[in-house]
């Protein structure tokens, strides 16, 4: 065992201080919790840092390259922004579990063997419901529990892929796995659930739009990146995950223009920004998977910047669908600026942070050859701006006055939202610094006149369909409703199905016993002839009479004993 | 009752102002099409505005088949509520 400190040990103790002290105390133990340990990675060098026997298995606790050490900065870098965020918040459950979460998010990125991987896996699941059961809804509570089963059922498909792979092969090193390894197929499923692959993405807008204002911060920002990381990790070079991550980027797009809920829209849009990274694992070239690693870092700070921004606005107005909002730029100009520059960098503005690491992937994708499957990048790109970067602010900020005239959220809250901004903006004009710590090496210029002409290009177009539509009336409006996804599955169908069967079971019970009833009544009335009080073989000595007996020779013992 | 500040957009000449100015950005970065020579990796990229054209058709499409969507997709607010 090395002398370094693990991070996610640093976040579990701050969590058990959290929970121990109160006030300003509190809040000085929260904010120096990421700040503490980000300044324990500076400086650390690659390898196994943490070693444990444990059963004769060898367990990797603190595996250190350039890899795990980004996601280990980037996460340190979102618990900071939450925390910062979340400040106000007088809730001891909330922030004990949002760094025992972070703390997870960090045991997983820097496990190097399947097992540790496992248990930081579910430790992730079972941190992170209680944020979205800490809004304390009904609502919450149902869809937090759907969340945990489809989490926690991640983590089985995990450990059973972990446990035929470790048979066939004698190792749990959580390397390169790829389909044909063993129990890769299982695995893959199990971050595929994390990572929201289609079919399997419902958790997601179920839960995310119903945790706190604050708990949405954290959710957005770590569990779909493990899963990200452990793609990239474990399934680089993966052809099909090209196909499954271009469905990605475009499904949600629609859902995401028809959705009224803002925060299940940014959640949706979430999905769409995690196919851009999965295309990128799934190409593994040097380029690609650096884009995907690059995007997902910025999709961390720029899409925790809009939720921020939209959970503001919940917090301010106790609202969130686009149909009741609208007008709040008039006494919210800041977070109105703030989300407008989390919609440019998710849109990937030139100068603007996901500019310079989406185009890695679609660069990537063409140089590759899929050219059908750059057309449907192409797509989702336009899509999103369609849908992130005008509907969430238009929506929420300008369109028609709702009449709300709510003022800007607190301090903290600004001060979180003015952090990430900014890194958005410094990212997007100066990406070198990113560049320079991704795992692999390469050499790109984002800035060459044609891609940016051509982004522009594609970009205003996106808007002025937008403009166009909305002037003709054809943009559909913001209604409360319920769009039927995938989920109807289990949400309708399977309870459906089983209260039909549970029905049915009933009625044949009922059936069953009625004609038992008379048999039955026939046995017990004989039973009672033959051996009821005054049955013929009533005269057996009853249990009554044994009982008695048995304490009378008690309190004779009793009694002697102490004569 | 005293009267609320006027803002930006209560004036719809300040929407119409912006209206115009995205509207001649927009025509600019066409024309940018004719003096700008694009590398290019894929062939349709050389076409004339096929960024603009693209990102314009990808919306409306977008857009109207969302729509379509509803009206098989859409159901009340509370229908998962009922009963479950």
């Amino acid at each position: 065992m090395g002398t370094e400190l693990h991070p996610f040990l640093i976040f579990y103790a701050g969590a058990l201080l959290v929970g121990l002290t109160h006030g300003r105390v509190r809040q000085g133990v929260l904010l120096a919790v990421p700040l503490l340990g980000a300044l324990q990675l500076i400086g650390l060098e690659d390898g196994s840092h943490w070693q444990v026997g444990l059963l004769g298995l060898e367990l990797e606790l603190f595996r250190v390259d350039k890899l795990s050490l980004l996601f280990g900065f980037l996460f340190h870098l979102a618990a900071l922004l939450g925390v910062i965020f979340a400040l106000h918040v007088r809730d001891t459950l909330q922030q004990v579990v949002a760094l025992v979460y972070a703390g997870s998010a960090l045991g997983a990125v820097f496990a190097g063997d399947l097992l540790t991987l496992f248990l930081f896996w579910e430790a992730l699941a079972l941190s992170s419901v209680f944020l979205i059961w800490a809004r304390r809804t009904p609502r919450a509570a149902t869809a937090g529990m759907r969340y945990l089963m489809m989490q926690v059922g991640s983590g089985m498909l995990l450990l059973a892929g972990a446990v035929i792979h470790y048979r066939a092969t004698g190792s749990l090193a959580f390397d390169h796995l790829g389909l044909e390894s063993p129990g890769g197929s299982l695995i893959l499923i199990a971050f595929g659930i994390k990572c929201a692959f289609p079919m399997l993405h419902n958790w997601l807008t179920d839960a995310y739009p119903e945790a706190t204002p604050t708990g949405t911060v954290f959710l957005s920002a770590f569990t779909t990146k493990v899963a990200v990381y452990a793609l990239a990790r474990g399934y680089a070079g993966t052809e099909m995950l090209i196909y499954v991550g271009a469905v990605m980027t475009c499904f949600p797009i629609f859902y995401a223009v028809i959705e009224n809920d803002l925060r299940r829209v940014l959640a949706y849009s979430m999905i769409n920004q995690v196919g851009f990274m999965v295309v990128g694992v799934g190409l593994g070239t040097a380029m690609a998977l650096n884009g995907a690693v690059a995007h997902a870092f910025n999709d961390v700070i720029f899409k925790g910047l809009l939720m921020m921004s939209m959970g503001a606005v919940l917090h301010q107005t106790g609202k969130i669908n686009g149909s009741e909002l609208g007008g709040l730029y008039k006494t919210m100009p800041q977070t109105a600026g703030l989300c407008i520059v989390g919609a440019a960098s998710i849109s990937a503005f030139p100068l603007f942070s996901g500019f310079v690491s989406k185009s890695l992937v679609m660069v990537a994708t063409l140089d590759q050859g899929h050219h059908v499957v750059w057309l449907f990048l192409l797509f989702a790109s336009a899509g999103v701006f369609h849908h992130a970067g005008i509907k969430i602010p238009y929506f929420a900020f300008y369109a028609h006055d709702s009449g709300i005239r709510a003022s800007e959220p607190p301090l903290n809250m600004r001060v979180a939202m003015v952090v990430g901004a900014l890194l958005c903006i410094f990212i997007g004009s100066y990406p070198w610094l990113l560049y320079a710590h991704l795992p692999l090496p390469f050499e790109y210029d984002p800035f060459n006149s044609s891609h940016v002409i051509a982004q522009v290009q594609l970009l205003f177009f996106s808007a002025l369909a937008f403009v166009w539509l909305n002037l003709r009336g054809l943009y559909p409006p913001e209604l409360p409703s319920v769009n039927l996804d995938a989920e109807w599955f289990y949400r309708r169908l399977l309870p459906r199905a089983a209260d039909g069967l549970v029905a049915r079971l009933t009625r044949a019970g009922d059936a069953l016993e009625s004609l038992c009833r008379r048999p039955v009544k026939r046995l017990l009335d004989g039973l009672f002839r033959t051996r009821g009080p005054h049955g013929a073989l009533a005269d057996i000595w009853p249990t009554g009479s044994m009982v008695l007996w048995v304490a009378v020779l008690l309190a004779w013992l009793l009694i002697a004993s102490y004569v | 009752m005293e009267q609320e500040k006027r803002h930006l957009f209560d004036d719809p000449a300040n929407v119409r102002r912006l209206l115009y100015g995205f509207y001649t950005v927009c025509a600019m970065l066409l024309v940018l099409d004719l003096v700008h020579h694009r590398h290019v990796v894929h062939a349709w990229e050389s076409l004339f505005g096929f960024y603009a054209l693209f990102g314009f058709v990808a919306c409306v499409v977008l857009v109207l088949i969302a729509k379509e969507m509803r009206k098989l997709l859409m159901r009340s607010k509370d229908y998962y509520d009922d009963g479950h």
